[in-house]
């Protein structure tokens, strides 16, 4: 039976928000000073640190390769603490499984997408990223905390990789205006755990708001169900927009850290 | 603004653990009434009218709405359904308990809700910034719940008032201490009863108020039944198993036996006497408390009806009855136990009528439900003199233990006893049957008239326009949802095709059609109506495979050779134009007729030759050929009254178009196991338990023949071996009680089971499925969704490929189809005529037999003693053969007897259908045959088109559940693809 519209809700998603709306994203920049970039990121209960190493020397086997002399290299890992999942378990390893594993190549792939690599030749950056806390969404959580630690770094990149997760619920809800739908934006652990699908899409929203290409859309990363193709483009459009969305909420962060921390060296001089 | 929610959970393990869930408030939460500047409108949502309509309250003379507890939600459903209140705002709190508390409520309260005149307003108070409240530290839940609910109805209050803005928000609760709080912070605040007595114009609402409390002569005397267990005492019971969990299941026959099946325990527990059943009724789960083995008890053979005519007040009497059999075998001892507590109710609204109070002016009643596994009701009402002549439906609020009876409230009156919508209605209420006009929302997905086939629909199918496709159907079919077609093909095969109806390219997944479909399940045959699974525009025009018209069709062609053996199977959607829609005799005909020879004969000829070596093969595999007795109507084309009944004729082309059917149905099974392991909607069919045998081993033996029951093509073999020449019917009947020990066939998802577990018992083979009617199945459809999407003709959606929704979907459908065999098999409709009719005794009770008269498929009850009466005739009952005994007259199970049956029309209200003995004679007991009583069953009086009908009473109808034996002994739709075709006249 097809989903149907949950009245005890009025519509809204179990947490009372409406369908795409996002969680409370809250961040800081350059919460580490050893390290040469950092970020923490908070979406709602998701809690994501990212830090940054680099443009360095290049260190173990990543020298070998002969390409690497004109582009630098990206490192990417992907962990989750063990304390991550809440009290009901305990994550056995944190990091070096096959789900974390994908994740790093993945997160390297956007990384690269947005890095001018061609200014690091010879040289090597590394991405760490711990999940601190789940509750859904957390790959797309981990690209823009990534992202804000790259900018902490001062590494030139293009754009943000704004990472943005959208999920096919199972029930229907009320929109803003008065349509009603059953994709929802930002899904928590919870809304994840329906029987559906859920996307994870890191996308470069400037480009997006340019070019309106589907080459913008740099990653999809599908988990659940089977979709139909026909349902993808929909789905990529809502989802793109909530990428818009992400990316105005972090720009402005990324503004407000840079005055004070230019009013900071201002008097420090 | 955001807030955190923090609780604890406890696992199925018993480990606990914390959970924390984000909790977001908000501003945007309109308070839904017309006459608020304040709150933005979102959209048209349902509009709390500025002027308040409907009733006029002397309590409150200003214009008001309501805010609901879940105590009045949960209890006076039933006001709350009448029109009379409007402009309610149910709180999210409320919702959300009385979802937890009761499924059945919440269902109805969902549809008050979605009615728009009703201006049922829900206020999502748990996420609007100003009424969410936090739990306080040692404050229980229900507490919280009911502070929410004030605070909900003094922001109303509050936000109403700044606005000047002349409309009170009345808080309407019956819990006591809600109520005086709500009094000390000013909130207006009322009881149902209170609000409901206020009003003006509605004092028939005071009949539907639920009843708690009940006295009737003094309360001094000591209570009937023992105390239930408390919640808690029932878990710790459980814990420590010395108590088991079951359901109850009433007896039809024994007003004071029931049974309850519990997982844990291989046989039914039995429950005898009224202390022992303490309050418990059919369905209901509860808690048993098993008696040491030295107090088990056997089922008593006794049949026994609560006969009480007027209330015979908190008496109980009737007991010695039961402890007539003192002496039981050990052999048939059966685990026996006492009912200690209820888990759950599962109480309904039952039809039934009113028996009125011997006194005048009384407003106290009993109702009598026309179910008999349920007790009677007592009820109030002022209204008794218009409502003794109706049928009526009443709902339970609870059971005392000083009362006799459980304590009811009427809810609605259904119309006048004996009319035929009436019982209609009856029937299909009882059997939860969804009969209700399709809604025009349903309607609006319908395709729009004129219908015409476009070019690209001709370019996404097949053209099978050129063949000779014909249709076999019975007589008036209107819903034709399967034809056939067969031709030589040039290597000397033959191509078979099966071509069913296209309906899921009409009825789309997720649209109003498809959910109004899938709750419907099936469609339901009555007598001279019937209840369509899809709109008529659908079943019985445009799918409909009629002939001379073209159709979409999903074909099914095999090529075969000519000793049936299947070479290839193919499946497309395609395009059909049937050349002839034939009924089953028509069919025949043509093959018998030899001077015919045109295309379509020959195909006839050639299906019906397949047909009978594919029967043959399924029979040496060990199918089961099971009988029941299967009944058509006569009825009147113009008053739609039924003339006569007579059994279904069994013609060679039936079984034609039966073995395709299966051929298809299998066919299409392992098409679609192969390309969906884990979501493929299938039908099983489990074998029975040896136990389900023994009263067909039983009833063999007596005959002289040994049944061999191992397997099923044992049983198939020693069925067919056990003929009686001088009784033609005797293996016919042998084989309605071999139907009765078979298990249900049902749906189910293939990853949920194992496959061994797939197998079907009564067809024997491994997998099967429904495929060939999806115009009155809803199965068949998402079986042509799955089909489609393997042949890659159409596209999946999440809902048909999740195991977990698809198994619920099952669930219904079976729940449906259980429901829908019992109404078309309990329906009977009698004239008052007396008429002599030879019957076969199908068992043999202690002081009854249970006669089948196989002409109309009928099943009754001849007493052979009456509660109270001396018998002038003393039978006497042997227990262990299974015999009644007078002088040298043996009724023993299979014996032919002549019975008279007439209508007691003594009560008005309660019209039964008497079995009288004509044959054998036994002086004293039998009555004299009288020639002029008989009428032949070509029986067709015009002249009696006005007379009323009698109809005979559903309690009277053939017993299906037997408590004797404790096995499931319902009727076995053995998938016989043509089983249910009882149509339209």
């Amino acid at each position: 039976m097809e989903s149907e519209f949950d009245i005890n809700q009025g519509g809204l998603r179990a947490d009372g928000r409406r369908p795409l709306e996002l969680r409370r994203i809250r961040m800081r920049l350059g919460v580490f000073t050893q390290a040469d970039g950092s970020a923490y990121v908070e979406q709602g209960k998701t809690k994501i640190l990212a830090t940054v190493y680099g443009p360095h020397q290049p260190r173990g086997k990543a020298i070998s390769s002969s390409t690497k002399d004109v582009k630098g290299i990206v490192n990417c890992q992907y962990s989750s603490a063990v304390f991550s999942f809440g009290a009901a378990e305990r994550k056995k390893k944190p990091r070096g499984d096959r789900k974390s594993q994908e994740a790093s190549q993945q997160l390297r792939h956007a990384m690269e997408a947005i890095i001018n690599l061609e200014l690091f030749a010879r040289s090597q950056i590394d991405i760490f990223v711990e999940i601190l806390q789940m509750d859904g969404s957390e790959f797309c959580v981990a690209v823009n905390a990534a992202t804000l630690a790259l900018i902490d770094a001062g590494i030139s990149i293009k754009d943000y990789a704004i990472g943005c997760s959208i999920t096919v619920s199972d029930s229907l809800l009320g929109e803003d205006d008065d349509g009603q739908c059953t994709e929802i934006l930002d899904a928590n652990w919870v809304e994840e755990c329906c029987p559906s699908v859920t996307l994870s899409i890191v996308a470069l929203p400037k480009v997006v708001d340019e070019t309106e290409t589907k080459s913008s859309v740099i990653l999809t990363h599908g988990s659940g169900q089977r979709l139909h193709l026909s349902k993808l483009e929909p789905l990529r459009i809502k989802a793109l927009q909530g990428c818009k969305d992400i990316r105005t909420i972090i720009d402005e962060a990324v503004k407000n850290h840079l005055e004070i921390f230019s009013i900071a060296t201002a008097l420090d001089k | 603004m955001l807030t955190s929610k923090s609780f604890y959970r406890k696992t199925k393990g018993g480990n606990i653990y914390k959970v924390v869930r984000e909790h977001y408030l908000r501003d945007d939460i309109w308070c839904g009434s017309e006459a608020c500047r304040k709150c933005g409108r979102r959209k048209q949502e349902i509009l709390l009218d500025e002027e308040n309509p409907g009733a006029k309250s002397t309590l409150f003379a200003m214009p008001h709405y309501l805010v609901l507890d879940t105590n009045i939600v949960l209890n006076q459903i039933d006001i709350l359904d009448e029109n009379i209140l409007c402009n309610v705002i149910v709180p999210q709190t409320t919702l959300n308990e009385v979802r937890h508390r009761s499924s059945n409520v919440y269902k109805k309260l969902k549809e008050i809700i979605n009615d728009p005149h009703r201006k049922f307003y829900i206020f999502i108070n748990e996420h609007h910034k100003d009424t969410y409240i936090e739990r306080k530290h040692g404050e229980i839940i229900n507490d919280r719940n009911d502070r929410a609910l004030r605070i909900v109805t003094h922001w109303y209050n509050t936000h109403l008032s700044k606005q000047k803005i002349d409309i009170k928000v009345i808080l309407v609760t019956d819990d006591h201490e809600n109520k005086s709080k709500a009094e000390k912070l000013g909130i207006p605040v009322v009881t149902m009863v209170e609000y409901v007595n206020s009003l003006e114009n509605a004092g028939f609402l005071i009949d539907k108020l639920s009843k708690k409390s009940y006295i009737l002569d003094g309360d001094a005397r000591a209570p009937l039944f023992p105390c239930h267990l408390s919640p808690s005492q029932i878990h710790d019971g459980i814990k420590s198993a010395t108590l088991i969990q079951g359901t109850f299941l009433a007896s039809r026959e024994n007003f004071l036996e029931g049974s309850v099946n519990c997982e844990s325990i291989e046989k039914f527990i039995l429950i005898q006497g009224r202390e022992s059943l303490n309050r418990a009724i059919d369905g209901d789960t509860v808690a048993v408390e098993l008696f040491s083995e030295d107090q088990w008890s056997a089922p008593s053979e006794v049949i026994l009806i609560d006969e009480a005519e007027d209330d015979p007040g908190d008496v109980i009497d009737d007991e010695n009855i039961l402890a007539e059999n003192k002496k039981i075998p050990t052999v048939e001892k059966t685990p026996t136990g006492r009912i200690v507590g209820i888990i759950r109710r599962k109480w309904r609204q039952y039809c039934g009528i009113l028996q009125r109070s011997a006194l005048k002016d009384n407003t106290h009643h009993l109702f009598m439900p026309a179910e008999r596994k349920i007790p009677k009701v007592r009820i109030e009402s002022k209204q008794a003199e218009t409502l003794c002549t109706q049928r009526i439906i009443v709902a339970i609020d609870s059971w005392p233990r000083h009362s006799r009876y459980p304590l009811g409230h009427f809810v609605r009156a259904l119309g006048t006893i004996g009319d035929k919508d009436t019982e209609n209605e009856v029937l299909l209420l009882e059997h939860d049957v969804p009969h209700s006009r399709f809604s025009d929302e349903v309607l609006s997905f319908l395709p729009k008239l004129p219908w015409t086939i476009t070019d690209s629909d001709v370019n996404q199918r097949t053209d099978l326009r050129s063949l000779e496709i014909c249709s076999v159907d019975p007589p008036g079919c209107t819903d034709i949802d399967d034809a056939l077609h067969c031709r030589e093909l040039p290597n000397g095969n033959l191509e078979v095709g099966v071509h069913i109806a296209d309906v899921s390219h009409f009825i789309r997944p997720g649209t109003a059609l498809d959910r109004e479909a899938a709750s419907r399940a099936r469609t339901v045959y009555l007598v001279d109506t019937r209840i369509d699974m899809v709109p008529e525009l659908l079943s019985s025009d445009l799918c409909s495979l009629k002939s001379k018209e073209e159709r979409f069709a999903f074909s099914c062609i095999w090529e075969v050779d000519h000793n049936a053996n299947i070479i290839t199977t193919e499946f497309f959607k395609s395009i059909i134009l049937s050349r002839a829609s034939l009924t089953y005799e028509e069919a025949q005909l043509r093959i018998d007729d030899e001077r015919q020879n045109d295309d379509l004969t020959k195909s006839l000829r050639s299906l019906n030759n397949l047909a009978k070596k594919l029967k043959k093969m399924r029979l040496d595999k060990g199918a089961l050929v099971l009988a029941s007795p299967e009944v058509r109507f006569h009825v009147d084309s113009e008053t739609h009254d039924p003339i006569d009944i007579e059994a279904k004729k069994v013609l060679e082309t039936n079984s034609m178009v039966e073995e395709f059917m299966l051929l298809a149905n299998i066919s299409v099974a392992k098409k679609i196991l192969m390309e969906f392991p884990e979501c493929s909607m299938l039908r099983r069919h489990p074998e029975p338990p040896q136990v389900n045998f023994d009263p067909l081993i039983k009833a063999g033996r007596h005959q002289g023949f040994e049944i061999n029951t191992s397997s099923g093509m044992e049983l198939a073999k020693s069925l067919e071996a056990a003929q009686k020449k001088d009784n033609p019917y005797f293996n016919t009947m042998l084989k309605i009680v071999a139907t009765r020990c078979m298990m249900q066939a049902v749906y189910f998802t293939s990853g949920m089971l194992q496959e061994p577990e797939f197998f079907h018992y009564g067809l024997a083979c491994p997998i099967y499925t429904h495929f060939t009617s999806p115009i009155r199945r809803y199965a068949d459809i998402i079986v042509h969704r799955l089909l489609a999407v393997s042949i890659g003709a159409d596209a999946t959606y999440s809902e048909l490929l999740d195991k977990k929704k698809s198994h619920a979907l099952c669930h219904n459908l079976n729940y449906r189809n259980r429901m829908a065999q019992y109404s078309t098999l309990f329906q009977l409709f009698f004239r008052n005529k007396v008429q002599l009719e030879d019957g076969y005794i199908l068992f043999v009770r202690k002081n009854a037999l249970q006669i089948l008269i196989p002409k109309f498929g009928l099943e009754g009850t001849l007493y052979l003693s009456k509660k109270g009466e001396v018998p002038e005739v003393n039978f006497i009952f042997d227990a262990e053969k299974h015999i009644q005994q007078y002088g040298d007259i043996i009724f023993r199970p299979f014996d032919q007897v002549t019975v008279q049956l007439s209508l007691d029309r003594s009560n008005i209200q309660h019209e039964k259908l008497i079995f009288k003995l004509v044959k054998p004679v036994i002086p004293g007991f039998s009555i004299p045959y009288d020639s002029e009583s008989i009428v032949t069953s070509g029986y067709s009086d015009k002249n009696t088109k006005d007379s009323p009908i009698e109809v005979m009473d559903i309690s009277e109808a053939p017993k299906r559940k037997n408590i004797n034996t404790p096995v499931n002994q319902k009727p076995v739709q053995l998938s016989k693809g043509k089983r249910k075709r009882k149509k339209k006249y």
